[in-house]
């Protein structure tokens, strides 16, 4: 380990390959929508097997955070780089990159019009040209593994919400994604399903798979989290371990919102 | 009752109905498909176009475009669509018209299912990592589709009576006949009654069945 010299390059350029623990690296990112300045001068880095949850209040910024990490929103500048490589502008290279980016939205979206084991397959197939049979092969398997795979035939609309958003789950980690970003995972679904949801994702978290979490669920955070974002306003205003945040607060902003959330 | 209808080919000229029909309903499809990907497209040059065409071609009468097929393609410019004989080339000719007139109804049909489409499907879509045409093709117009079959429906049945526009330059489908056998028999009510009959056997089984294939298809969200 060189200590200080390449940290210091670094901060300057991304230099592809060689910095190995960063898997997701935002610099001073900027972003509006119209007037409002959504994220303000962002910088954050998810180590490869971190577990990141993102807290804040509403219109914070999490959402746009989330989304401006695979592209689906655009930033007005500085960078943000995956693996080492800074997102390229939209097209094939584009999509390329959101291959090995799962998402998971707070509505689920799964393809109405496609089955559960299709929704599945469907990157696989006509992102990574796998033949069917593989596909199904590990489609099947993954269902299994977050216990939806008795419902493989069945259209979106015949599931639960808790049952939706793990096909949901299931259809990212077909990609073989390299991290995964999870937007309000939960807060869609009724209370009796949000555990079955949480669950397969501490799991995963176990398994080792990088992951950026956008959630108020604190039993989540705690258990799985190595790092709590706080943003508000656009700002990341804390950012700390989950033991810490919980307990002892630094920000006013922090305790103010701990406040609210715990006494609702 | 019915001996007016003695040495004239009644069924053939519905034929010639239909296989305007068939023939316009897929051309139109196709066209119309690729118009409405042109409006959602994010190539401004192909917004443009699409908006364009689809402005321009629903405000000319269908009459004006089928005459014009046969005046200005065929007599001033030459365009023959391969066809060697009148009948053929006339045909041709009007297809060509339907196509360009009703592709325009059926993009509109189209935008409107794919405005039904929410946002969130294209999402994960992309962010799956499929490229736009694969999102259009494999997400978007599958669901748009079903959802506008009823509308789809609506463009088949005014298309299948828009083609009697085609006796305008001479394709001998049904009003065609209609005219010459009211000029020729004294059976005004009657000859109308046979072709309007005839009209309503070709669309409200095609109504009757697209409304249930549309009640099928319908995604449940
Ligand atoms: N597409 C958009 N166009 C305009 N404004 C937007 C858009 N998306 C988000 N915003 C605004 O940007 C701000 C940040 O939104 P964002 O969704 O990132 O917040 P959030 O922290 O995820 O909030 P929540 O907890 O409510 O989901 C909000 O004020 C929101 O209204
Ligand atoms: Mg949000």
């Amino acid at each position: 380990m060189e200590p200080t010299s390449g940290a210091a390059v670094s901060e300057q350029t991304f230099t592809p390959g060689t910095s190995s623990r960063a898997l997701v690296e935002l610099r001073h990112v900027d972003k509006h929508f119209g007037p409002l300045h959504v994220l303000r001068d962002v910088s954050l880095t998810v180590d490869r097997g971190e577990v990141v949850v993102v807290i804040g209040p509403s219109g914070g910024g999490k959402s746009t955070l989330c989304r401006a990490i695979n592209r689906l929103e655009v930033i007005d500048s500085g960078e943000i780089a995956i693996d080492g490589r800074p997102l390229p502008a939209e097209g094939r290279e584009l999509a390329r990159l959101r291959a090995d980016v799962g998402m998971v939205f707070q509505s689920f979206n799964l393809f109405a019009h496609k089955t559960v084991l299709q929704n599945v397959t469907l990157g696989q197939i006509k992102v990574r040209r796998k033949g069917r049979k593989a596909a199904e092969e590990r489609a099947r398997g993954l269902l299994d593994r977050v216990g939806v795979g008795t419902q493989a035939d069945k259209y979106p609309a015949q599931l639960s919400g808790g049952q939706q958003q793990r096909v949901a789950i299931a259809r990212a980690l077909a990609m073989d994604p390299k991290i995964m970003l999870f937007d309000e995972p939960t807060s869609a679904l009724d209370p009796e399903m949000i555990n079955e949801v949480l669950e397969v994702m501490r799991q995963l978290a176990r398994d080792g798979m990088t992951m950026v979490v956008v959630t108020h669920e604190m039993g989540f955070a705690r258990s799985a989290a190595n790092h709590v974002v706080f943003m508000a306003d656009g700002r990341i205003v804390e950012e700390t371990t989950p033991d810490e945040f919980f307990t002892a607060p630094r920000t006013d902003r922090a305790r103010d919102f701990l406040s609210k959330i715990l006494h609702h | 009752m019915f001996d007016f209808l003695q040495g004239y080919d009644v069924l053939g000229a519905f034929w010639t109905t239909v296989q305007l029909t068939l023939w316009s309903a897929i051309g139109s499809l196709l066209w119309g498909t690729a118009l409405a990907a042109m409006r959602v497209s994010p190539v401004p040059v192909m917004r443009g176009f699409g908006t364009w065409y689809v402005n321009v071609v629903r405000n000319i009468p269908l009459t004006v475009i089928i005459i014009f097929t046969s005046l200005g393609l065929f007599q001033t410019l030459g365009v023959s669509l391969g066809a060697g004989t009148f009948t053929v080339i006339n045909f041709r000719l009007a297809v060509l018209g339907l196509i360009a007139y009703t592709s325009a109804f059926v993009c509109e049909a189209l935008r409107s299912g794919i405005n039904t489409v929410p946002l969130g499907q294209v999402e994960a879509a992309r962010a799956l990592g499929l490229g736009f045409t694969q999102v259009l093709g494999l997400i978007v117009l599958p669901q748009a589709f079903r959802s506008v079959v009823g509308p789809l429906a609506n463009v088949l049945i005014a298309l299948t009576k828009n083609t009697t526009v085609a006796a305008a330059i001479g394709v001998p489908e049904a009003a065609l006949l209609m005219r010459e056998m009211i000029e020729n028999e004294a059976q005004l009510i009657l000859i109308s009654a046979v072709f309007a009959a005839g009209f309503l056997v070709l669309t409200l089984p095609t109504g009757l069945f697209l409304g249930w294939v549309s009640r099928k298809a319908a995604v449940r969200r």
